[in-house]
């Protein structure tokens, strides 16, 4: 095996992709909890402006990780890309109205003093924390599931189903399960970073959401296990040029358990999404809240690894058209475009992570009422 | 299977959230770096009035900035949306530009304007400093990537096409970074940002001489925009210019349109500074006409010759009958990957691809397309001929106008009478729109030129939507004018209500203080 080859660069995409899309879950998935629990773990104006600022000066940073994400999947799975955002298309303009709506709330809402103004704000940044929390817990539901899409003879897609048949109770739980996951990793990120009432409030309300998200992961696992998934049915070249319509695909209860019994290291992710859950509703009970926020985001990568490695080598199957599906050996960029690509992040991603630290060193510390009030430039 | 209304509706909405974008996008760049300016003035001097003017003018920055981040992510995500057959053809060299701007500059500049705005208290000055040149870095470095990308559509160099994966894939990065295109145009737009933050910054100050108030913070204000603007003025023509001469090497027929120029002339050609392009007619009525200067602009000599469209549509005609052959070669090719003969037929004519592509418009089968879709194919080559001579007339025409208006007000901050003409204040008010109407006149230009073609040569814009439904597309098009009209009158009323409060907005800060801000200074 050449070094980096082809189907290595591939893999390491893959793993990539779920670095990315569990940085995105853990960096900017506590700034959507927080903007989930705002209406009710802060009451006054006061709290909130706590709740608010103490995610104010880094989401917008964190937020990058999705744009990067979105970016590194149109430049590695360029398929992958054009069939989830065209197939899943109302979706898609949902999360993005809700997400467009965080730069501005945050930035506007202090910007006027009135009370109605800012509850209004306050509302929208709710939304826009649950509303992607949802919608992306859908989607990866909707992947589990497969998704009605199917390819003609020149790669040209065509979707099948309808923004509501993406609401099928499979994928709604998956739903519930990534909304209490963030709503957990944001409580304990306002327990550790807040003070006073917000605080007490966000250790309660990350102590319940980690409970609720042990029971609904584990109920999605059972039933996931119940489903039928996906295996290629013979040898499929695994340096080929991309194209998806050269295999056969099998569907078959229970084959999303395949990997965890031909490979059971594979197995350290449900029990990380479990352990991590556990600890984090244990440790902010006893206010111990660097730790419980470190367990919550332990929780988030096992809980979004497990959903990654139950379908290995399948990204996103098709149920329309199972030949279709898209897998790691089909569905990438060319070889040079892959190397080029990791060489980017090999060369940036250290850099980012440095001065990210670097901006939560200089921001170190709970943010108080009076800080935000002495501070003409609080949000 | 492509429905047509869907494809206009995309094309519509891409076309007003890219503008509405970047309504946000060139003050941006423009202010960041008059901010990194003010700042830099005031960890040299230790003046507190140079403090205030880097937080004012962040202020305003801060409102705007949110709005571009905003409508960002709407531009990411619509090319999977919308276009995702595009996605899919292109994606292997279109989305590594993409990526790396968040990678290398997103990142940055998202990192750091946190601490812009809650840094001053927690870090040195020099330390601040610094933060608020990496914010600048970080936007310019973005400005970059998108125009990386951008070039690539205009000129796809590096590329090749595929027919295992029935796509383009890259054959040399550094020729797609260093596409002469994307360098140009980078250089002209953020220019452009530049001029859009000197505006703002006039146009503000100038308001608040005529009310008579904070004066000193004024005509600090106004020195520094006026030096930054006349640079950057020259700046955006000079390199406009650049921008032209690289399109005249590899669009030519997008400057033909421009310049509504039906037939070759001999060398050089003339300018039409005035006149009535008429597609249907394939004529340009009441035309009035410069003797040689359009050959000077495009060709840089005086003997090339800038061919016309009509010429050029003969060309087409060549090309998409070479591109049947290829079309045909590639549909024998996918059905038998081991045909060595249809390879080698699909190599000898694969450039012309595209040109094929354009017949999907009239006909299925397009290896038996009629003479007559030939010819209607090849006149899709054309793009909007008269909205374009007249947006890129206007454009040029206000470049013109800030040369002037960036030269008078760097004589009078010499002479330093900044506030002593009316009239030129009101001038420098009246000026706020103009920069933002150069701005939207210049993509017009670049991209409705650019089509019939998503990207230039290769691939058509009607095959590289989705296959969305209409309904879909109007959704999502009334729901995006509904929302970012309602977001655009938030930020304007926030926009008006700080510009009206002014320098004392900002709580902090002492106005007009001349004081030092250090102590034993």
């Amino acid at each position: 095996m050449a070094f980096l080859d082809y189907p290595t660069l591939r893999v390491i995409w893959w793993l990539l992709l779920g670095v990315l899309l569990i940085g995105f879950a853990i960096m900017d998935g506590f700034d959507l909890g927080v903007g989930i629990l705002l209406p009710f773990v802060a009451r006054s104006d006061g709290e909130r402006r706590v709740a608010i600022n103490s995610v104010g000066p880094v989401w917008e940073g964190n937020q990058v990780w999705l744009i990067l994400g979105a970016g590194a999947i149109f430049a590695a799975w360029p398929t992958i890309y054009a069939v989830a955002f065209s197939g899943f298309y109302l979706a898609m303009f949902v999360v993005l109205c809700s997400l467009i709506l965080r730069p501005v709330g945050f930035k506007y809402r202090s910007k006027v003093a009135g009370h109605r103004w800012r509850a209004a704000w306050d509302w929208l940044l709710f939304l826009g924390g649950f509303v992607p929390a949802l919608i992306f817990g859908v989607a990866v539901g909707n992947a589990l599931l497969g998704a009605p899409f199917a390819f003609d003879e020149t790669l040209r897609m065509t979707y099948h189903g309808s923004f509501f048949g993406l609401l099928t109770p499979f994928a709604v739980l998956s739903g519930l399960v990534s909304v209490t996951m963030l709503t957990m990793h944001g409580g304990t990120y306002l327990a550790a970073k807040a003070t006073g009432p917000v605080a007490s409030r966000a250790r309660v309300a990350a102590f319940v959401a980690a409970f609720l998200l042990i029971i609904l992961f584990a109920a999605a696992g059972v039933w996931a296990a119940n489903l039928q998934g996906y295996q290629i049915s013979g040898v499929l070249a695994h340096d080929a040029d991309s194209n998806p319509l050269g295999k056969i695909v099998l569907r078959e209860t229970g084959s999303w358990l395949a990997n965890y019994r031909s490979m059971p290291w594979t197995m350290a992710a449900p029990a990380m999404g479990f352990a991590g859950a556990m600890l984090a509703g244990l440790t902010t009970w006893r206010r111990y809240d660097i730790i419980a926020f470190l367990a919550s985001g332990v929780a988030v990568f096992g809980v979004i690894a497990t959903a990654g490695l139950s379908m290995f080598p399948f990204i996103l199957p098709s149920s329309f058209d199972p030949a279709s599906s898209l897998t790691v050996w089909d569905a990438s960029s060319s070889r040079t475009t892959l190397l080029i690509m990791l060489v980017a992040v090999v060369l940036f991603l250290p850099v980012v992570l440095a001065y990210t630290a670097f901006v939560y060193h200089v921001l170190r510390g709970r943010v108080t009422e009076r800080q935000v009030e002495a501070d003409h430039h609080s949000y | 299977m492509i429905d047509n209304a869907a494809v206009e509706l995309s094309r519509l909405q891409f076309g007003l959230t890219a503008m509405y974008h970047f309504l946000f996008v060139p003050l941006t760049l423009g202010l960041s770096v008059l901010l990194g300016i003010m700042e830099s003035v005031y960890v040299m001097t230790g003046r507190a009035i140079w403090r205030d003017m880097t937080q004012y003018w962040g202020l305003l920055f801060g409102i705007n900035f949110a709005m571009g981040v905003a409508t960002g992510i709407t531009m990411e995500f619509q090319f999977g949306t919308n276009w995702a057959y595009y996605s899919h053809y292109v994606g292997d060299i279109f989305g590594v530009p993409l990526a790396i701007e968040g990678l290398m500059a997103f990142f940055l500049e998202a990192s750091f304007i946190g601490l812009f705005f809650f840094g001053w208290n927690r870090m040195s000055e020099v330390g601040h400093l610094t933060v608020t040149w990496l914010v600048a870095l970080g936007s310019n470095l973005s400005a970059l990537w998108i125009l990386v990308a951008n070039g690539w559509m205009q000129n796809p160099v590096g590329a090749a096409f595929n027919f295992h994966s029935m796509r383009m894939e890259v054959t040399s990065f550094s020729d797609v970074l260093f596409n002469p295109v994307a360098q140009a145009k980078f250089v002209h737009t953020v220019s452009a940002g530049y001029v859009t933050g000197a505006i703002f910054v006039m146009a503000i100050s100038a308001w608040f001489l005529l009310k008579g108030r904070n004066s000193e913070f004024a005509k600090r204000s106004m020195t520094v925009a006026a030096s930054f603007g006349l640079a950057s003025a020259l700046s955006v023509v000079v390199l406009g210019d650049e921008s032209g001469y690289t399109a005249s090497q590899n669009q030519k027929m997008k400057v033909a349109a421009i310049e509504a120029m039906w037939e070759t002339e001999a060398a050089p050609a003339s300018f039409t500074i005035f006149g009535i392009p008429d597609l249907a007619a394939r004529e340009t009525h009441d035309a009035v006409k410069v003797p040689w200067m359009l050959g000077l602009i495009a060709t840089r000599s005086v003997n090339q010759e800038v061919p016309g469209i009509k010429p050029l549509v003969a060309a087409s005609e060549n090309r998409i009958r070479s591109g049947m052959v290829a079309y045909g070669a590639l549909e024998q090719a996918r059905a038998h990957p081991g045909d060595a003969d249809a390879k080698a037929i699909l190599e000898a004519h694969v450039k012309d691809l595209g040109y094929g592509l354009l017949l999907k418009r009239y006909t299925d089968r397009v290896t038996d397309a009629t003479p007559a879709q030939i010819e209607k194919a090849a006149w899709d080559t054309v793009p909007n001929v008269l909205p374009l001579f007249w947006s890129f007339r206007f454009m040029v025409g206000i470049g013109f106008f800030f040369i002037a208006f960036f030269a008078g007000a760097f004589w009078l901050s010499a002479k330093r009478q900044l506030d002593r003409y009316r009239w030129f204040l009101g001038l420098a008010v009246l000026s706020l729109p103009l920069p933002w109407i150069s701005s939207e006149l210049g993509w017009f230009v670049a991209e409705n030129g650019r089509q019939p073609w998503t990207i230039d040569g290769v691939l058509p814009t009607f095959l590289s939507a989705s296959s969305i439904t209409a309904g879909n597309v109007w959704l999502s098009l009334g729901g995006f004018v509904l929302f970012y009209s309602a977001l655009a009158v938030i930020e304007l009323f926030l926009m008006v209500k700080y510009i009206r409060l002014g320098p004392e907005a900002d709580a902090g800060g002492s106005p007009a203080s001349l004081a030092p801000a250090r102590a034993g200074e």
